[in-house]
């Protein structure tokens, strides 16, 4: 078991013909085969990409003019983002109109007001936006949508949700070092106005019967963790619970900077590391001090 | 990117919003023809920096007497003679910290008849993901003590995405502001033109504090600050214009120019870093064995040789820098390529202090192998706890 994307899920490209995009399609189908059905390109419809480099070299995927059409021929019911920032919004709102269940944007830079508008679209709608700004989702030896490195990857029984790609990686990395593997690892991304967030993912985990355990990564800026921690302490109210371990990034960043990450700045003295610390453990979640000890401290939550 | 009051005002002024007359000073030639611009008889002279608390700022070259960042004069006189006083010097307020900032930059205003100052601000509210209004009475004061406080006096209306401000929104505005009259009437035109000129180039933050009702009853903008979205300037290149470098660190412009997220900060321990998350992190960890990082760096994902190399020799130009830490999660970013870029970098400026590297994921092994057929002295790091140790040993001794 898994969550969001397993080895049946099929998977449309928007951006496939660009370089981001064909190096990231060439890795994902090498990835345990994951299903890439298509891409999607207004003016190339009708033509064929192949794969150039990697595994997967010479594998062949349709182009379409329109995510609609795509969705209608290769029953998608995924599709993942790499249009640049200026049009990437465009994108996501096209395969919300086509009605794909779920949208990976790993596009960096997209403008906040654009993400307000996918955001109010995204309400009533039959889809689920994971990003932007974000390294995807994988399901280890069975699907990889996005830029995360397969290799580090064990299939196991921890779930994975962060706001940041390189730490999702450290978590991955000491969980299959700590022998526990992954059932999922999903990046919700950086940015402030996103599609998906914690509670979102932590209830898909509690939920899942193989995700046994879970790691939460946060960092400053927003109070998203608070109202993670908010959320479960209710959730634990009614017997709904699993060992989490915690991070929070950001503890020594200075006020008012934004750090890198479009969504990571301590503004009106919120969003600060110590408020979120605080709500998380408050929560049961054990708060790893060190991005060095989230193996170690999950072990730790586990008992 | 943060703009000057004076390019706010004028941006609102074009949007149609009441602002003061008022006339810029980028050098101390323009002082006197600046005042004569005015009609008097009263002008407010007002440093231009990028930081609040003005008012109450002390000038580090001018006695514990001198009067703040913004003095209100009542002659041309007297507005010269402040202008002259103030432009150059340091100003230190409570967000510039200890060291202040050099006002490069005055612009001086009209007057205005004050009757009550209220606050407004516009912006991306996280919580509910939309552009929202903070409408409070206690304007002119600080808003995070207004919030702290008396958090009943300030209110958030969010206004739909899709449909715009609309007559509710400028209504629940007037109450929340409790206007009335011309001022009320004001408002209906004043709201909506803000919310237009949020959107329309993309702020981040608009704030007016204060907002003010005239004697005369009517509504004016007597400070504006404002920012906008880095991720939107590419739709705005008027915008992108206004950007004053001398406010920045120079390490942050010359990062800027290879589009690294670079930030300056006080500590001793280089860093660099792919990926905002694990950056900040890896500063955490500097702090957590007791050191201090120097900077934040994330080289991002798509990084190249050149762009590696230019990281690296920002990072060595910090005087501060007593030690250097390189740490790598590969994803997309290839170990191997940040290994070359390294030694590249060294080779090019030398190696004054330990250098700790700690490489993981695509392509390790090449990358490793780089770096120790360099010949450099290089302290190689296991992993992220390591290579904390290491360089803050390194340092410390």
């Amino acid at each position: 078991m898994s969550i969001l994307i397993n080895q049946d899920t099929k998977i449309l490209v928007q951006g496939l013909t660009g370089k981001t995009g064909t190096f990231h399609t060439e890795q994902a189908l090498a990835y345990h085969g994951t299903k890439m059905v298509g891409g999607i390109h207004p003016k190339k419809g009708g033509s064929t990409w192949t794969a150039g480099t990697g595994d997967a070299a010479g594998t062949e995927l349709p182009i379409f003019a329109s995510v609609k059409e795509g969705k209608e021929v290769t029953g998608a019911d995924a599709s993942v983002v790499y249009v640049p920032p200026a049009g990437a919004a465009g994108a996501i709102i096209e395969a919300i109109e086509a009605e794909i269940p779920l949208i990976i944007c790993i596009t960096e830079g997209v403008p906040v007001r654009d993400m307000v508008e996918v955001k109010a679209r995204l309400l009533d709608s039959n889809s689920r936006l994971v990003g932007p700004n974000c390294p995807g989702i994988l399901t280890p030896d069975a699907c990889k949508i996005g830029i995360m490195p397969g290799s580090i990857f064990k299939d196991g029984t921890v779930g994975v949700v962060s706001r940041s790609g390189t730490l999702t990686y450290e978590a991955v990395f000491q969980t299959t070092q700590a022998g526990l593997g992954q059932t999922t690892a999903v990046g919700i991304g950086g940015d402030p106005v996103k599609g998906t967030e914690f509670i979102d993912v932590l209830d898909l985990f509690l939920d899942d019967e193989e995700t046994k355990s879970i790691i939460m990564i946060g960092e400053i800026g927003g109070s998203a963790e608070e109202e993670a921690a908010e959320w479960l302490t209710e959730q634990a109210k009614q017997g709904r619970k699993k060992p989490i371990a915690g991070f929070i990034a950001g503890r020594t960043a200075p006020p008012g900077r934004t750090m890198g990450h479009a969504g990571a700045v301590i503004s009106g003295g919120k969003g600060g590391a110590e408020d979120k610390t605080a709500a998380m453990e408050a929560a049961g979640i054990v708060v790893s001090p060190s991005p060095a000890k989230l193996g170690e401290t999950l072990l730790k939550a586990i008992g | 990117m943060n703009i000057h009051e004076y390019q706010a005002k004028a941006l609102l002024k074009k949007f149609g919003a009441p602002v003061s007359d008022g006339a810029p000073i980028l050098s101390s030639d323009d002082i006197e023809s600046a005042v004569s611009s005015l009609p008097g008889p009263v002008y407010v002279v007002k440093s231009q920096i990028h930081a609040g608390g003005r008012g109450k700022g002390t000038f580090k070259e001018l006695g514990a007497d001198a009067k703040g960042g913004v003095r209100v004069c009542f002659s041309p006189e007297d507005a010269i003679a402040n202008a002259q006083e103030m432009f150059g010097k340091t100003l230190v307020t409570q967000q510039t910290g200890p060291a202040g900032k050099q006002v490069n930059r005055l612009y001086i205003e009209d007057g205005a008849d004050i009757d009550q100052e209220l606050y407004l601000s516009i912006l991306v509210d996280r919580e509910n993901s939309k552009v929202s209004f903070v409408a409070s009475t206690e304007g002119g004061m600080d808003i995070e003590t207004v919030a702290h406080e008396t958090p009943e006096k300030i209110h958030t209306i969010a206004i739909d995405p899709l449909a715009g401000i609309s007559a509710d929104d400028v209504a629940k505005l007037n109450a929340a502001f409790e206007l009335s009259g011309d001022a009320a009437k004001d408002g209906e035109t004043l709201f909506p033109l803000l919310y237009n000129a949020f959107v329309e180039t993309d702020m981040s933050l608009l704030e007016i504090n204060p907002l003010v009702t005239l004697k005369d009853g009517h509504l004016k903008v007597l400070d504006a600050k404002v920012s906008f979205d880095g991720n939107a300037l590419f739709r705005h290149p008027d915008i992108a214009e206004l950007r004053d470098e001398t406010e920045e660190d120079e390490k942050e412009i010359e990062a800027s120019k290879y589009d690294l997220a670079y930030i300056a900060l006080d500590g001793d321990i280089g860093c660099m870093v792919n990926g905002a998350g694990l950056a900040m992190a890896t500063m955490d960890i500097i702090k957590l064995y007791g050191a201090s990082p120097a900077n934040f760096l994330d080289v991002g994902g798509g990084a190249t040789t050149e762009k590696v190399t230019a990281a690296f020799k920002i990072i060595t130009s910090d005087p501060n820098v007593k030690g250097i830490l390189v740490n790598i999660f590969g994803g997309i970013m290839r170990c191997d390529v940040i290994a070359e870029g390294v030694v590249t970098a060294v080779k090019e400026v030398g190696l004054e202090v330990p250098l700790v590297v700690r490489l993981e994921g695509t392509k390790v092994q090449e990358g490793k192998d780089i770096i120790n057929s360099s010949g450099l002295n290089v302290i190689a790091a296991d992993d992220l706890d390591d290579a904390a140790q290491k360089v803050v040993k390194a340092v410390k001794g």
